[in-house]
């Protein structure tokens, strides 16, 4: 059984699904050189850091890009 | 920077490539344009990695219906929004450079000049990606891609990039702006722009991609603060007709720093770097940055 | 109610008013024009509370009425061969996405060569769409069809697109006397749209036009074959309805003389009405013939065939468009589906006029059993 025309009716269902099992480097914060910028949440393609700058690994892939842009040097990432 | 919303209304769990841009991109328009949103994208990477059935990344109403098609298909989403006095309603359609540029034009084109109060953003990150790295439109010159590539007697793609902003500012239509993820700040005060304007706008948003490009996936940031550093990559809008560069870099970089880390630039002599930096400067020249 | 004289094109127009769209995302070709002219008028005299799009391509026109049905608004568009042609795409994902709203198509030849005249080739091109599919034979019926196949579309049970065929210019540009029902019954026999299977609304966000890998793509093209045989009785009860308050009688088919005919004519659209001529004049000198007209031809519908048939020997099935290498469309799927002896014959493409000669050798033929499964009717010999 389909919903008709395959419509999906509950929206963010994505989050079943979870990426972190992607991931082989994952991003550790150090909260004590966080600086605030906020740049690893506005730059996270998967929506993965939340206003206190929590990681959720659930769904973290893993891509760097936080550490990558990060001016304090606050995270660091550590194979899996 | 940027405000920071309790809830991102492209939720994880997509299947975008790790350090893809072009979630980046949406999360981002999506953000700065709130709940109140309809959205409409071309087939492309983003429908697929955000709508596999039975699961949904998007948060607000979304609709894809063909690859060539979503300038129409959001025509026809406003038109209906807007019978129903729902004039509130954010109407905004994502494309990416194939979409857009290329198989999307005419369908575009046809929504800009009727002027449908809505924001069109082309995430364009310089090739046909969903198909494995073909080369579209939008290609600049030099890329190696699966479709132009380089070769005993090729270097890659030999024609510059379609100047697609200015083709849409052509149209007359109220705004237009170009933006880079690398510039989030600029890009989301372009697209509220965009969403207040009393009709058509267009954001044609540069969207390096990690998988295509050749570069790691950390550096997707990275890659369009380059692009945009050298002046590779132009920020501007044109509101009403008035031209304005909304960003400025303070000493424009050489174009090679931009190309050598990424793959699809690797081969290229440093003849052809100096032709695409011939290519730049003129551009920049033009344009007065 | 008002009786006037008009086109099937203005009937189609009219129905689209009484109808109430709310989105008409229309562009205009060769014959379906004046109705598009028609509803541009309505729309800026006010007759039709709707956002008249003016796409740039047909292909833009039927993307922006399924963006604007899975708004939730009832949508109205129309084209004709090439144009339909542009839209076979989209026709698809009309269906896919169970957006039910109504197409009016001008039948018309397909190129190449170019032939801007009538015969049913871009719509029986697109039969396999999921879209339903009636044909008309006169500017009444188009008026009547067009109003019907939005309560057969809407149906909870069908939701899926209709085409509605009417032959280019032998009905689109010829006037007849036509009663255009009033207001009130049409509203009472339609009430407005209620998307509930999918909409777009901030309210309630859902996705729709989703991906769909091989764990679901089939039991999303089942569910639409299970629409389509639903829409069988749908059709039959919406026909019901629509005679109880307008009077006017429809169904799936529309049998003339067959219960003892032996030998009975199958064709669809207006041609229909010059075959009732032919029958009416080869019953005064004692043959025994009788007409199916079909006007659901998706669904097919075998049941209503079966029963008309029954009792007589052959079907002379007339085509008006060409499946190459088989024969007619209608004359396979009758092949296919009904047990009777049955003989194709293909005619009137590119506007060449059926003329009562050509039927009545159709019928000499038939009853003498045809040479050939299939025959080219009115071909010219060198």
């Amino acid at each position: 059984m389909v919903n008709i025309g395959c419509v999906i009716t509950t929206p963010g269902s994505s989050k079943n699904n979870k990426t972190g099992s992607w991931r082989t480097f994952k991003p550790i914060l150090d909260k004590e050189k966080c600086i605030d910028c906020d740049n690893c949440i506005v730059f996270c393609p998967d929506s993965s850091v939340n206003k206190q700058h929590d990681i959720d690994y659930d769904y973290c892939k893993g891509c760097g890009i936080c550490a990558h842009e990060c001016p304090s040097d606050a995270i660091e990432m550590v194979k899996e | 920077m940027v405000d920071i919303p309790d809830k991102n209304l492209l939720a994880p769990g997509h299947r975008g490539c790790a350090g893809c841009g072009a979630s980046i991109a949406v999360k981002l328009a999506l953000n700065a344009l709130g709940e109140n949103t309809v959205a409409i994208s071309a087939t492309g990477c983003l429908e697929v990695m955000t709508t596999p059935y039975p699961e949904t990344a998007w948060e607000v109403p979304f609709i894809h219906v063909a690859f060539e098609n979503s300038g129409a298909v959001a025509s026809g989403v406003e038109s209906a929004l807007r019978i129903q006095g729902k004039d509130d309603v954010n109407v905004v359609a994502f494309g990416g450079d194939g979409g857009t540029v290329d198989i999307g034009l005419q369908s575009l084109s046809g929504a800009m000049e009727r002027g449908h109060n809505m924001t069109y953003i082309c995430y364009d990150n310089e090739a046909y990606m969903n198909t494995g790295i073909q080369r579209s439109g939008a290609t600049p010159f030099g890329a190696t891609t699966t479709t132009s590539p380089m070769g005993s007697a090729s270097f890659g793609e030999d024609k510059p990039k379609k100047n697609m902003p200015m083709i849409m500012a052509a149209h007359g239509i109220p705004y237009v702006a170009t933006a880079s993820i690398a510039y989030p700040e600029d890009f989301v005060k372009k697209v509220k722009k965009a969403a207040e304007t009393k009709g058509a706008a267009y954001i044609h948003l540069q969207q390096p991609c990690t998988t295509g490009w050749g570069f790691s996936s950390d550096r997707t940031i990275e890659m369009g603060r380059l692009a945009v550093e050298t002046g590779s990559w132009i920020l501007y809008e044109i509101e009403n007709g008035k031209f304005d560069i909304t960003y400025r870099p303070e000493e424009r970089k050489p174009v090679k720093e931009y190309l050598a880390p990424q793959k699809r630039f690797r081969h290229l002599s440093d003849e052809l770097i100096e032709k695409i930096q011939k290519y730049v400067d003129a551009e920049c020249a033009e344009l007065g940055l | 109610m008002i009786r006037e004289v008009m086109t099937a094109n203005k009937a189609v127009a009219e129905a689209a008013r009484l109808a109430k769209p709310q989105v008409i995302p229309v562009y205009p070709i060769t014959p379906q024009t004046t109705i598009s002219e028609y509803l541009a008028q309505y729309v800026a005299d006010e007759k039709i509370d709707a956002k008249y799009v003016k796409v740039e391509s047909e292909h833009s026109a039927i993307s922006a009425a399924v963006g604007a049905s899975a708004t939730g608004v009832r949508v109205f568009t129309a084209t004709s061969s090439q144009g339909l042609m542009l839209m076979h795409e989209i026709l698809f994902a009309a269906a896919g996405m169970r957006t039910p709203f109504v197409l009016a198509d001008a039948n018309r030849a397909i190129s190449a060569p170019l032939n801007i005249w009538n015969d049913q080739q871009d719509s029986i091109a697109q039969r396999d769409a999921g879209w339903l599919q009636i044909y008309v034979e006169n500017a009444q019926e188009a008026l009547d069809t067009t109003l019907m196949a939005y309560k057969i579309s809407e149906n909870p049970k069908v939701l899926l697109p209709s085409m509605v065929c009417l032959d280019g210019f032998i009905l689109t540009h010829t006037v007849e006397p036509v009663e255009i029902p009033d207001q009130e019954p049409v509203d009472e026999f339609l009430p407005p749209y209620k998307a509930e299977h999918a909409f777009l609304d901030p309210k309630n966000p859902m996705s729709i036009g989703n991906l769909a890998d091989p764990d679901y793509y089939l039991e999303a093209r089942h569910d639409m074959q299970v629409a389509m045989e639903n829409s069988i009785e749908v059709i039959q009860q919406t026909c019901d309805e629509f005679a109880e308050i307008f009077g006017r009688k429809y169904g799936l088919v529309e049998p003339y003389k067959t219960e003892d005919a032996e030998i009975i004519f199958v064709a669809m659209g207006s041609l229909c009405s010059t075959i009732r001529v032919i029958v009416d004049q080869l019953r005064e000198k004692g043959e025994k013939v009788g007409l199916l007209k079909i006007r659901a031809y998706r669904p097919f519908p075998v049941e209503a065939i079966d029963e008309a048939v029954k009792n007589c020997d052959k079907l002379a099935v007339i085509d008006k468009n060409v499946t190459f290498g088989i024969g007619g469309a209608l004359y396979t799927d009758i092949k296919a589906k009904i047990h009777k002896d049955a003989y194709g014959f293909i005619a009137g493409l590119g506007g060449r006029d059926i003329t009562p000669e050509a039927i009545f050798e159709v019928y000499e033929k038939t009853k003498n059993v045809p040479e050939k499964e299939v025959t080219w009717i009115g071909l010219k010999e060198d």
